[in-house]
């Protein structure tokens, strides 16, 4: 069977993805879940997962300098692209991005190359269905690759329990965990906001999802904040072949569900419940 | 107020309001006299110019360096797919095939080519543009759509406006590389949250990550009235300086829609600013800036 994915973006951050995610779940009920918004996780705050397994998530490698064995010599701090030395050539594990020019070049040995944990990465169970989720390590990259990996999970347990559909939320952005996480995905929706930012944002979005080529779905959040606003994104959905699939208008139902700890399908019965329904409807006619 | 100050606008959670307080502290710095330059280093969403509104009078392409090979010096030997530690060079039938979005410029393949085989190529990840329009110069990369790596492009865009005595760094969300690199150098941060579950669950990671890198913070809180008290009692427990406290408006969120809310905003909460100014005031002159 062939798993379909949907992923949940905004371009614009603190659009409201993420209840849209868990309501989606809550709708689905069969899907399995992924918070691919690996530096800024929100989705268990709604879902409490039960963790199933766990594990560190090796991001890469960091230089560590061996101050016994080191002569002060200097070639590392030379070489290094990214000015990680620091004082007496001790790396900067922030700063280090693991290429391991500096073990190469060190003339003693003094500097070897050690995994880095990025992050922790869990399986888990929660009442609408199996999830995966992970938490970056501060500060620390490579999220792509970790978004990578959750969504290789995800497809995993989806083919294990037959289900049809991952839903994935999302991080804000265009960049390297946005791309890991659309990439080969077969459909997008992005949660928008009639404002010059979320306009502007979704336009690069859009020039995104067209780069890879992803059936994109629009949903436009507080549209009755700015009715001129939220024509001009229809018109823009509409030149670009976009599926219009809600316009929500502005409702403090989305903070009140999170109160609770509960997705708003859950939480309260009411036009913004209704718009999420019929868009789950529409969407899941297409995508499955 | 003496001295140099770089102050960072960051936040766990997007759309917490940070880009708000950016634009709107610039031109409150502005009409105090101050030489204020704003750095909007969300590269992959930069929106502070859609508020200031700054006619670009400079653009300038940013490139970064990625591996090209000389295929009539490479012999094939696959030494350079050997030492690339982010998979960007693949040896397919003997030949070398870079893929730049995976590399990381490190130069490690072209030290390492017995050959001499590989060189440097530039590669185009974005532009960064500039402009100064109502004594705030204004400067902001544009990652180009596809690219996956914005850091280099925010490092080149943090090279500029050095001559400013206030530069406020616009940080993009998050807590990962991207924001590293925006707030590295900075003198203080602010961390705008809003209080809520998620505002305050990426509020302890935006805290985190500005202990880890040492810089100094305080909070400000954003529709200070639509949650709970989780915030102020965080602050409590951890001992975080509270800057100020802003309530929701409708009136500002429409008015930030249609893209001028900047008057409407000083005018109804100038003790924002008056304590914002006082938090920068505190740190200028003390750090990395001077």
């Amino acid at each position: 069977m062939t798993v379909r994915e949907l992923v949940v973006i905004s371009g614009k951050g603190g659009t409201g993805k993420t209840s849209i995610v868990a309501s989606l779940a809550a709708l689905s009920g069969t899907s399995v879940l992924a918070d691919c918004d690996v530096d800024a996780a929100d989705l268990h705050l709604i879902l409490s997962p039960a963790v199933q397994k766990e594990g560190d998530f090796i991001g890469g490698l960091v230089a560590l300098t061996d101050q016994n064995k080191c002569t002060q010599c200097g070639k590392c701090a030379e070489v290094c692209r990214f000015d990680a030395f620091q004082e007496n050539y001790e790396v900067d594990p922030i700063a280090c991005e693991g290429c391991g020019v500096c073990e190469r070049i060190c003339p003693v040995s003094a500097v070897s190359m050690i995994d880095r944990i990025s992050g922790r990465w869990f399986i888990s169970e929660t009442r609408f269905g199996p999830m995966v989720h992970a938490r970056l390590g501060l500060a620390e990259g490579n999220s792509g690759k970790l978004v990578t990996m959750l969504r290789k999970e995800a497809r995993r347990i989806a083919q294990e329990r037959n289900s049809q559909l991952i839903i994935s939320d999302g991080s804000p952005g265009i960049g390297c965990p946005v791309i890991a996480s659309i990439a080969g995905a077969s459909s997008v929706l992005v949660v928008t906001e009639p404002t010059v930012s979320g306009i502007h944002d979704l336009e690069r979005v859009a020039e995104l999802t067209a780069h890879f080529n992803i059936r994109t779905f629009v949903c436009i959040n507080k549209a009755d904040i700015n009715n001129s606003n939220t024509l001009s994104i229809r018109n823009l959905a509409r030149a670009r072949n976009f599926n219009v699939v809600a316009e929500i208008p502005y409702d403090t139902a989305f903070t009140r569900a999170q109160m609770k700890g509960l997705s708003i399908i859950e939480a309260e019965n009411g036009e913004t419940a209704d718009a999420i329904r019929s868009m789950w409807e529409t969407m899941k006619c297409e995508i499955l | 107020m003496a001295g140099r100050v770089h102050i960072a606008i960051a936040s766990g959670k997007g759309g917490t309001g940070k880009t708000t307080i950016s634009v709107s502290l610039a031109n409150w710095f502005a009409k105090l006299g101050r030489k204020v330059a704003l750095l909007d280093c969300d590269v992959e969403e930069p929106n502070a110019n859609l508020f200031l509104k700054t006619e670009i009078r400079v653009r300038e392409t940013i490139y970064t360096p990625v591996p090209g090979v000389d295929e009539d010096r490479c012999t094939g030997c696959g030494r350079c797919e050997e030492v690339c530690n982010f998979n960007a060079i693949v040896i397919i039938q003997k030949k070398p095939l870079v893929l730049p979005d995976l590399c990381h410029s490190c130069g490690g393949c072209i030290m390492e080519c017995p050959e001499k085989a590989i060189y440097e190529v530039q590669k185009e990840i974005g532009i960064l543009e500039e402009g100064y329009n109502d004594g705030i110069i204004y400067a902001g990369g544009r990652l180009k759509i596809g690219q996956p790596v914005a850091p280099p492009l925010i490092k080149a865009l943090k090279s500029n406006c050095y001559s400013a005595d206030v530069r406020i760094i616009d940080a993009p969300p998050g807590t990962s590389c991207p924001v590293v690199e925006s707030l590295r150098g900075c003198d203080c941060a602010v961390l705008v949250t809003e209080p809520t579950p998620f505002g305050l669950n990426d509020l302890k990671l935006a805290v985190g990550m500005a202990r880890r890198l040492g810089i100094p913070f305080g909070i400000l809180i954003n529709r200070s009235d639509i949650g709970n008290n989780s915030i102020i009692d965080y602050c409590r427990e951890e001992n975080i300086e509270l800057i100020a406290s802003v309530p929701h408006s409708r009136l500002i969120a429409e008015a930030y829609s249609r893209g001028d809310f900047i008057d409407e905003f000083h005018s109804s909460f100038p003790h924002v600013f008056d304590a914002l100014t006082a938090f920068a005031e505190r740190y200028s002159g003390t750090g990395r800036s001077s």
